[in-house]
Order: structure tokens, then C-alpha cells, then sequence
């Protein structure tokens, strides 16, 4: 047995079913040995599509994704994924191969320091030195990955490391970290302080953020709000915690939120944070949000308590963990008052649009769309202006939302999608882009097709990178300046050149087309003629 | 601004150090000396940083580090409970005119004359870093030809400071 060989096996005991990525010669031997494992490899067209992928399927499996690229440029290709996947803490073991290990630091062809260059966006790295120690590194790599704040770790294997023979290989039971023991339980004390402090409210409000999903929290969440009565927000990694339409949930908060979400969250006087960072986009003056309040911050994160914010009551641990045993007690924060204030507000602010009847409506797209789309369908928006559009309008029911919030990474839903159906083959699964964030991975439409996986596409074609012009719009009154797309790519001819299906909408009264994109078996762009003028602003 | 002395027991991996000092330039957080040496058991490093912010910066900076993989534990190292020593070598311009002049400042502070040259002498001293700013403020009618200096290594008071290791 092989250093790869052992590589391989480490991956069966952690049950990984798919692994993403791009061979060279530096990663050959992983790709040799891989061919006598019943793991399924998907040949990726560029390396940072490989990191998106294992995270589509990690957030939708609750798992950790895999992925494993060359040395040299294949490992910086795929720097923006681990980035991506650091931002919005998601498990990805990224495994890359590296140069001889007698050469490193000698600048041979294909060499970079790949360890050094990710070391400020990923959670932990490794460079392993001696094949002995695969077993320990690959045990503590997912451990890492998979617990307390999830997030990338980067494994780079030098060829000779992978060709070296392995004795008495052993996949350790258990991990024996001695300094990395993530907090789980909230502690009891801070805990009787969160429920005293929710029933003296008067005004109570949870935001919720990504941690939600990543603790697989939702339904205690849901429990311990319906019990409660408390309405909840949630910032845009939030989205999808509540179902949209649940009559407690009151939209995403921030610049690019909901009016009333926002109105919500500056008057209540009890406000509970879970698993959220309070990063700009969503709170943009965190010191108001502390001002004449009381500030309930539950993260498992002890870092992220008081970083942007300086919280009333700080509770480190796992969401799940914490709601489960808040779940334990009755806390009556019912107040009818308050609630019917949220309702009228979400009735009377609106952010006002003013479709153009030539073009497709986005709002009424979306809203088409979320109602034919499978309950349990998941979504995957790209970053742009329809990234806004599909938070507002997309309506959640027992699916999933996926998106690049922390990063906001063009190009992430193609890939994301992929990892999402081939981990969920019986769920629908779309892609929302622009053409913009289309083209950064329309590459990844032959990938589609060699796994004959069934994602649909939507391209809101509009000829702009529409978010950067609605910028210069209002910060540099219409001086547009490198934003113009032109009409390229003919997305019909495209679709016919990779054997998709491909619809087309110009108009909102041609929705219904639609349906038939969404019903069938073969993999389907979509082309949404949207205003290239629109904002999402209002 | 305040000023505060942190003590690190990490893992003693390689590139450890450059986890650390990373976190330090990327987060914009201050480093006025690091100081770093394996402890009495080979597994671990002991590191010494002295560093300054307001109390929100050095919260972060504390839970930061704290979060980083190998960090084993962290402490504040407070004046009132601990030594802080540094070690310096001065290399001073002294010819045999004034070279009784150095010797005796270098004496006062228990200073010792490690090397002697026709035109130089080098003095190593002990302390903190007081002390160490005193004495090069004493030398300032000399010429200091190199300074060296290894910033602090601190060590808590007493049985109640003691960082068990497992």
C-alpha cells in the first residue's frame, strides 16, 4: 500500500462518495489508486469549480466535501473556492498534490506554495512530510472540517509522499487533538440569562444567519420560535432557516433586504443573533444594533462574539445543541402588540418596482418560478443582481437555498448545482445566474452533461454585469466604465453545442414555458430577457 | 491603548509560528516583540507576545489566536503576577579614553562585557524592557555602533500560573 493508496482508503472510512477535481502529475498516483475505489470522480473543466462542487454537496448533505486538484496552477486555481467555501464556513477537505518533496522550495516546474498561499482563508492546512502520518492527518483533516465553526482544509501531498509505501496502515477511531476542542453545549448560566432576557421583552426579534444550516438546526429553530411566538429575520446565508412564507419569518435584513426586515430589527429591544456574523451587508452600523438594546449573540464561534459587535449576552455553541435544550423550557414571549406591528409593516413597506413591460419581470419570474418548482427543490443563486432578486422573491418551502454570501464568488451556482444534484439525484436542483456569473462557468456545462445530471440553468440575460452598473449608477451617475457585456454568447447555439435544452422568455405573458423546462430530463438553459436598466434598489 | 503581554502553548508543528504572526499582519493587530522557544516538553513551543490595542482589539486578538489549530492555551501575562526578562547586546564605540565611562554604567546595572576591541565593547543586560530603555538612554552620550535586542520571555508568578501541559 501506497501513501495514495492509503489516501484513498482514509476517504472510504470517512464514507466520501464523490470526490471533484483535475488531475497532473503531481496528483497522479491519487487518481491511480482512486480507480480501484467504488468513489465516484468528477472530472471538473477548471479547479475552482471542483471547490464549489464538494460545496453544493456538502451543504446539501450535511457531509464534508472533497476535492483534489495538481500542484502549481491546478492548487492556485482553486485558492477562490477554498475562499469562497472559508467565507461561508463550509466542510471541504481540498487535497492537492505537490512537487517532490526533495525539490520544495526550489521553484520546479509546477511548484507553488499552496499551503502558505491559503493559509489566511482556510481553517487549518497541512503539508504532509512522512506517509506514516496519512492516517492521523486525513482523521483529523474531517474533524476539523466537520466540527465547531466548519471550513475548508487544505492536505498538500507531494508525489513522492504519495508513491511512498505505507506500514500497517490503521485509520484511527478517534481524534486526539489535544488543542482544538470546539464549545457544543451553551453554557446553563448564559442560558437561564437568554430565556429571562426574551420574556422581560417587549419587542423580542431572532436574526438568524448560515449557522442555522450548518448546524442543521432549522427544525429545532422552528420548534423553539412556533413555542415562542418570536418573529424571526435572517441575513441572506440565513435564508431558508425559516420557510419564507412561515407567518413568524419577515424576510432578510441588510442593504439589500427587506425594508420591514430592517424596520424589525431597529425597533426591537431583545434582539437574539444565531449563528451570524453581523458583517457589513447585513448590519451596516453594528453599534446601533447595541444601542438601548439587549443583544443576544449565539455562535459557535467564540471569536465571532463581539468581533463586530459587543453583545449583552454572549452564548458559545452549537445551534442545534442550544435550541434542543431551550426546546426544554416553555418560554411564553408572545406579544400580540408587537407582532401586529411586523405585520402591518410587512404589508405597507414594499420596495416599490416599476417593470418595463417590453422586458421579463425578475420579481415575477422568480415568483413563477418558486410556485412551479418542487417543494423540496433546491436553489442555487449566483452573485449579482440576481443574487438580490432570487433572496427577495424566491419563495423557500421544504428546500434549500444555497448561495456564495461571504465571498460572493460570480460563477458559484453552475458548479455549486452540480454538487448539489449528483449528491440529491432525486431532487430538483437550479442554477440562477446572470450572464455575467454564467460565462465565469459556463465551461462546467460539458461537466453537467458527463455526469448526466438533470440542472437547469436560468441565465437573466441583460448584457451588464448588472450590479456593478447599478454602482455607477447611482455612486457615479451613469459613467459606466467596463460593465457592458455584449450580446455574446448565443445561449441557443450554446445549449445546442453542449445538448441542452434551451427556453427562452421575453415577455412575463411567455412564463408558462417554464413548466416544460422544468419537467424535462435533459439538463436546460433558460434565457430570461431581463431590463438591462433594472435595479434592485427601487 | 493599552499594552499586554500574552503567553502561547502551542503545538510545536512547523510554520506554527507563521500561522501566528500571519493572523497578526493580515488582522492589522500590533506586534512589539515575539519571542519563541520549544518548553520542557519537546511537543510544545512557548511563545511570548507583547502587543497593544484597545480592550475590543486585544479581546480579538486574544480569541483569534485562541481559535488558531495549534494554539494549546493562551494567557494574559499580568504585570502585577509575573517576570517579563529580554536580553540585549550593545555593541558601544570605546576607545581607551572613555572606555571607563561604559564599564561603569554597564556596572551599575549589573550589565556584563562580553567582548572587548580596540574601538568597541559589547555589553549584555538583563531585564525588562525598562530597565533595557534605561540603560540605552544612560549610553546616549556614546555611540551604539548595533543593538540586538530578543524581546520578552515572561513566565507567571507562583504555583498558581502554572500551564499544565497533558
Amino acid at each position: 500500500m501506497n501513501g495514495a493508496d492509503a489516501i484513498i482508503k482514509c476517504l472510504e472510512e470517512e464514507k466520501v462518495k464523490y470526490v471533484f477535481g483535475y488531475p497532473g502529475v503531481a496528483i497522479c498516483p491519487f487518481y491511480n489508486s482512486i480507480l480501484s475505489s467504488d468513489i465516484k470522480t468528477v472530472l471538473v473543466r477548471t479547479e475552482q469549480s471542483a471547490a464549489h462542487m464538494a460545496s453544493g454537496l456538502a451543504r446539501t448533505t450535511g457531509t464534508v466535501g472533497v476535492c483534489a486538484v495538481t500542484s502549481g496552477p491546478g492548487a492556485t486555481n482553486l485558492l477562490t473556492g477554498i475562499a469562497t467555501a472559508f467565507a461561508d464556513s463550509i466542510p471541504l477537505v481540498c487535497i492537492t498534490g505537490q512537487v517532490n518533496s526533495s525539490l520544495l522550495g526550489s521553484d520546479v516546474f509546477q511548484e507553488a506554495d499552496v499551503t502558505g498561499a491559503a493559509e489566511s482563508f482556510v481553517k487549518y492546512s497541512y503539508l504532509i512530510k512522512n506517509v506514516n502520518d496519512i492516517p492521523r492527518i486525513m482523521k483529523e483533516a474531517f474533524h476539523i472540517a466537520s466540527t465547531g465553526r466548519k471550513g475548508p482544509v487544505l492536505i498538500d501531498v507531494p508525489i513522492d509522499i504519495q508513491n511512498a509505501v505505507i506500514k500497517n496502515f490503521k485509520y484511527p477511531e478517534e481524534v486526539n487533538m489535544r488543542t482544538y476542542k470546539p464549545t457544543v453545549k451553551g453554557n446553563g448560566m448564559q442560558l437561564k440569562r437568554l430565556v429571562s432576557a426574551l420574556e422581560k421583552a417587549k419587542r423580542p426579534l431572532i436574526c438568524v444567519g448560515g449557522g442555522v444550516a450548518l448546524s442543521n438546526a432549522e427544525s429545532e429553530l422552528r420548534k423553539f420560535v412556533e413555542k415562542s411566538n418570536i418573529p424571526v429575520v435572517s441575513t441572506m446565508m440565513g435564508i431558508g432557516a425559516m420557510p419564507t412564507e412561515h407567518p413568524l419569518y419577515f424576510g432578510m435584513v441588510g442593504n439589500n433586504g427587506k425594508p420591514y426586515a430592517n424596520k424589525a430589527i431597529r425597533e426591537c429591544d431583545t434582539l437574539l443573533m444565531v449563528g451570524a456574523r453581523v458583517a457589513d451587508r447585513a448590519v451596516n452600523q453594528p453599534d446601533f444594533l447595541t444601542d438601548h438594546k439587549v443583544m443576544i449573540h449565539m455562535d459557535v464561534d467564540p471569536a465571532e462574539i463581539g468581533k463586530n459587535i459587543g453583545p449583552t449576552i454572549p452564548i458559545v455553541g452549537d445551534a442545534k445543541a442550544i435550541f434542543e435544550e431551550l426546546n426544554k423550557e416553555d418560554i411564553n414571549a408572545s406579544e400580540p402588540e408587537w407582532l401586529n406591528k411586523l405585520y402591518e409593516y410587512k404589508k405597507e413597506l414594499n420596495i416599490k418596482r416599476f417593470p418595463d413591460s417590453k422586458y421579463v419581470d425578475p420579481q415575477e419570474f422568480i415568483e413563477y418560478l418558486s410556485d412551479k418548482m418542487d417543494e423540496d427543490g433546491i436553489y442555487v443563486a449566483d452573485v449579482g443582481q440576481n443574487q438580490i432578486w432570487s433572496c427577495a422573491y424566491h419563495v423557500v418551502k421544504k428546500g434549500r437555498f444555497l448561495t456564495s454570501g461571504g465571498m460572493g464568488t460570480m460563477g458559484y451556482s453552475i458548479p455549486a448545482a452540480l454538487g448539489a444534484k449528483l449528491a440529491n439525484p432525486g431532487k430538483q436542483v437550479i442554477a440562477v445566474c446572470g450572464d455575467g456569473s454564467f460565462q465565469m462557468s459556463m465551461c462546467e456545462l460539458a461537466t453537467i452533461k458527463q455526469e448526466n445530471a438533470n440542472v437547469k440553468i436560468i441565465v437573466f440575460k441583460n448584457g451588464y454585469l448588472g450590479m456593478v452598473r447599478e454602482y455607477q449608477h447611482f455612486t457615479y451617475k451613469d459613467n459606466y466604465s467596463v460593465v457592458e457585456l455584449n450580446d455574446y454568447p448565443d445561449l441557443e447555439a450554446l445549449a445546442k453545442a453542449y445538448d441542452f435544452d434551451y427556453f427562452k422568455v421575453t415577455l412575463d405573458k411567455e412564463l408558462s414555458r417554464t413548466d416544460k423546462f422544468l419537467a424535462s430530463d435533459n439538463p436546460g438553459i433558460m434565457e430570461v430577457n431581463i431590463n438591462p436598466m433594472d435595479i434592485v434598489k427601487g | 491603548m493599552k499594552r499586554k503581554v500574552f503567553q502561547l502553548i502551542v503545538d510545536n508543528t512547523s510554520g506554527v509560528l507563521s500561522r501566528i504572526s500571519g493572523l497578526f499582519s493580515r488582522r492589522g493587530y500590533n506586534i512589539e516583540s515575539i519571542t519563541a522557544g520549544v518548553t520542557a516538553d519537546p511537543k510544545y513551543t512557548r511563545i511570548t507576545i507583547v502587543t497593544s490595542g484597545d480592550n475590543d482589539v486585544l479581546e480579538q486578538i486574544e480569541k483569534q489566536v485562541a481559535k488558531l489549530i495549534d494554539v494549546r492555551d493562551i494567557k494574559v501575562l499580568e504585570p502585577s503576577n509575573s517576570v517579563y526578562r529580554e536580553l540585549a547586546l550593545i555593541k558601544v564605540k570605546a576607545e581607551a579614553n572613555n572606555r571607563q565611562g561604559v564599564i561603569s554604567i554597564a556596572d551599575i546595572f549589573r550589565a556584563n562585557i562580553i567582548d572587548v576591541g580596540p574601538k568597541t565593547l559589547i555589553i549584555e543586560l538583563t531585564g525588562d524592557q525598562e530597565k533595557i530603555d534605561a540603560f540605552l538612554k544612560l549610553l546616549e552620550g556614546y555611540e551604539i555602533l548595533e543593538l540586538a535586542r530578543t524581546g520578552i520571555a515572561g513566565l507567571g508568578r507562583g504555583i498558581e500560573n502554572v500551564t499544565y501541559l497533558p
